[in-house]
């Protein structure tokens, strides 16, 4: 038996089972995008609709490897001194009438020693290429998609080289790269670039017995009669025409609302009540009345009498 | 198979692609390549995943790496077959159909070319002051009504229109010596300069740039004249700033990225070949549909100005129309209405259709000659403005003065 936490997985089943173990039921095509990300040392782009489990990828691989987790969200605006690294101006500026204080005056010396490490402030992306005792760290970046243009070409740099370029200093490099996780809503297109560097993966709704799985793991308190009425009515609302339908972190919430609720069973009055919790536009739940609850729940019940 | 004969499979798997259309580089074939040494190939779905994770850079993608793949390594003799069948060039159905761009280089070539003018001087002086009136008179001329040489004037003249200069305030921070923050960064460098004996105060604000437009162009039959003229346009519009251009009929297609191609002729070469429904019905509640649901969130997060091109013609108009445009309206900073009809004077919200849209639309504009572009283009750089009443209530619409 190998070992689980063995870096980098020696093969895609070991990859799964790394998944896995920490919690996360993978598909085979999550495991093998997952399997290439490391092994080639590539970022992976994971898109997605929200709620599909893409940030928890990073969250579990740290959590399998034992690596240390970085996150940098993304918002509009964001820019250097808040992503990689910004000077200390209070520091430096004190540095400077120190020296002036103790009479130096050579500007090169005092420049080369206001703009050294000691000054600078470690924001994630250059926290992510320091060395760590436990390993690389695990880089998010997440929802890419929330900031501008410009950042990503920023970006470029370090998900290609594991390198910043820092004008006053020099350029950092990973003594050994990082594991890039890249996330995106899909709010606006990722430049061709920035995918170029990347492995890109599409992440799809799970299926009825991934869904289940996945509950199974991360919710071990619901019941099991519970939890295959809940995702065999989840999957029912996914095939309604919806502005935006659940994804598996409502499907997560519903189960854990049903059983604060002391629920045993899903029944059409209880999911009417609890609607909020799967679906978030008020069209679409204005669409999902009574009648047409009634009949989901038939076709959920109809769906789980098929499957094994 | 031996290692050799796969990879070169591989390399010819990703010829196949990128004859239909992938972004497969020298450099994605060197990953496939590695890809597999390193995924150790059990099964035909870990090929399948493997090849997937190299070659798809975006979900449109998946559908035709699936169909290659099953076709390619069902037969491993197919590649040339599977070429011919994916590529759009190498169908030899119209082998004379002339390259977008040939004809301008050959015009370019024509016209300084050997061909003695055979006119007299007289006629040129004729000419002139026919040129100089023809251009007021193309100004308000109804795109309908142009000729195929009025059109190409037109189309010459929209290239060459003063772009609208409207911006708005990103969260992005540039230098600016009248902005309200202080760049520590640039002041300490400065500073050094002088030895540290004075911080000079930089400053910076926040930039701007022009917010981006969607457009969502009817391009049914009773739209087909306007419907070029708006294209060159936008595809002027889409040299010089972020524009996403959806067209519908009876369905919905983004042409934004064919609209990049530099070369006008090249890019409605490229957009024609990407719609299948030129000149036919209109559905446009079903497309307003289409677009809320497929590509609202994704190309609405910048807050643009949407500009809607149709004549509101909607046979079948109920109240889902009313309610896609209100959702439309509420994502984005502006919504503006281009309706050729407004050329008619006496032109009124009697259908059913318009009657339904226009109480969400924030403007309503004529959009029939060039003058009407020129109006446009001045509303844009402006702020937000109703056009003689127009707003949200669609009641006082400009319809009413001409009624009195």
């Amino acid at each position: 038996m190998p070992d689980p936490a063995a870096f980098p997985p020696a093969s895609i089943d070991a990859t799964a089972a790394l998944l896995t173990g920490a919690g996360y039921v993978p598909d085979r095509a999550l495991s093998t995008v997952v399997h290439l990300a490391l092994r080639m040392g590539r970022p992976l782009l994971l898109e997605g609709e929200a709620g599909v489990g893409k940030t928890e990828v990073a969250r579990t691989l740290a959590k399998a490897l034992g690596r240390r987790l970085i996150r940098l969200q993304c918002y509009e605006g964001l820019d250097l001194a808040a992503a990689a690294y910004e000077w200390n101006y209070a520091a430096q500026m004190i540095a400077i009438r120190l020296s002036e204080a103790a009479g130096e005056s050579d500007k090169a010396s005092i420049a080369s020693d206001v703009f050294s490490e000691r000054y600078l402030l470690r924001r994630p992306l250059l926290e992510a290429l320091s060395p760590d005792p436990a390993g690389p760290p695990v880089l998010l970046i997440d929802e890419l998609d929330r900031t501008d243009e410009a950042f990503e070409a920023f970006l470029l740099e370090v998900l290609s080289e594991f390198q910043i370029t820092i004008p006053e200093l020099g350029t950092v490099k990973a003594a050994a790269p990082p594991i890039i996780i890249l996330t995106s809503n899909r709010t606006r297109e990722i430049h061709d670039a920035l995918k170029r560097r990347c492995l890109y993966h599409w992440v799809d709704y799970p299926t009825a017995e991934r869904e289940l799985e996945i509950l199974r793991a991360r919710l071990p308190h619901v019941g099991e009669a519970l939890s295959r009425q809940v995702v065999a009515f989840v999957q029912a609302i996914r095939k309604e025409d919806l502005f935006k339908v659940p994804g598996v972190a409502e499907t997560l919430d519903w189960a854990t609302a049903l059983v604060e609720l002391d629920a045993v069973a899903v029944d059409p009055a209880l999911a009417g009540d609890t609607l909020g919790v799967l679906l978030k536009y008020q069209d679409d739940i204005a669409k999902t009345d009574a009648p047409a609850i009634t009949r989901l729940l038939a076709e959920a019940r109809r769906a789980s009498a098929e499957a094994p | 198979m031996s290692e050799g004969r796969l990879a070169q499979n591989v390399l010819y798997f990703g010829r196949a692609l990128r004859a239909a259309g992938l972004g497969v580089g020298p450099g994605t074939m060197l990953d496939a390549a590695e890809a597999m040494r390193i995924a150790g190939i059990g099964s035909r779905e870990d090929l399948y995943w493997t090849l997937h994770a190299v070659f798809v850079s975006r979900r449109e993608d998946h559908a035709v790496f699936d169909q290659a793949f099953q076709l390619f390594w069902r037969r491993r003799a197919a590649g040339d077959k599977l070429m011919a069948l994916l590529s759009p060039v190498a169908v030899p159905v119209a082998p004379q159909a002339p390259k977008p761009g040939l004809r301008r280089v050959e015009e370019a070539f024509f016209a300084g070319g050997n061909k003695p003018q055979p006119e007299a001087p007289p006629e040129i002086e004729v000419d002139a002051r026919l040129t100089a009136s023809d251009a007021d008179v193309l100004r308000t001329r109804d795109f309908a009504q142009m000729s195929a040489e009025e059109l190409e004037q037109a189309r010459c003249r929209i290239a060459a229109l003063n772009m609208p200069d409207d911006r708005v305030r990103t969260r992005r921070l540039t230098p600016d010596p009248r902005g309200r923050l202080v760049d520590m960064r640039a002041a300490l460098r400065a500073s050094l300069a002088t030895g540290g004996a004075f911080i000079p105060l930089r400053r910076r604000g926040p930039s701007e740039r022009p917010p981006p437009v969607v457009a969502l162009v009817d391009i049914s039959g009773s739209m087909s004249d306007y419907a070029r003229p708006v294209l060159h346009f936008l595809h002027a519009l889409t040299a010089r700033r972020r524009v996403e251009t959806f067209l519908f009929g009876t369905r919905l297609t983004n042409v934004s990225r064919a609209l990049r191609h530099r070369d006008g002729d090249a890019a409605l070469a490229g957009v024609a070949q990407m719609v299948p429904d030129w000149s036919g019905g209109t559905r446009i509640a079903p497309s307003l549909r289409a677009f809320n649901k497929d590509w609202s969130r994704r190309v609405m997060a910048q807050n643009p100005v949407v500009l809607l091109v149709t004549d509101g013609l909607e046979r079948d108009a109920d109240d889902t129309l009313s309610r896609e445009m209100d959702r439309l309206h509420r994502s984005c900073r502006r919504l503006v209405w281009l309706n050729p009809l407004l050329r008619y004077a006496a032109f009124e919200p009697r259908a059913r259709g318009v009657k339904a849209m226009l109480p969400h639309v924030d403007e309503f504009r004529p959009v029939h000659d060039l003058a009407s572009l020129e109006g446009l283009v001045k509303a844009l750089s402006g702020a937000p403005q109703p056009v003689a009443g127009v707003r949200r209530a669609g009641r006082h619409s400009r319809m009413e003065g001409t009624l009195q």
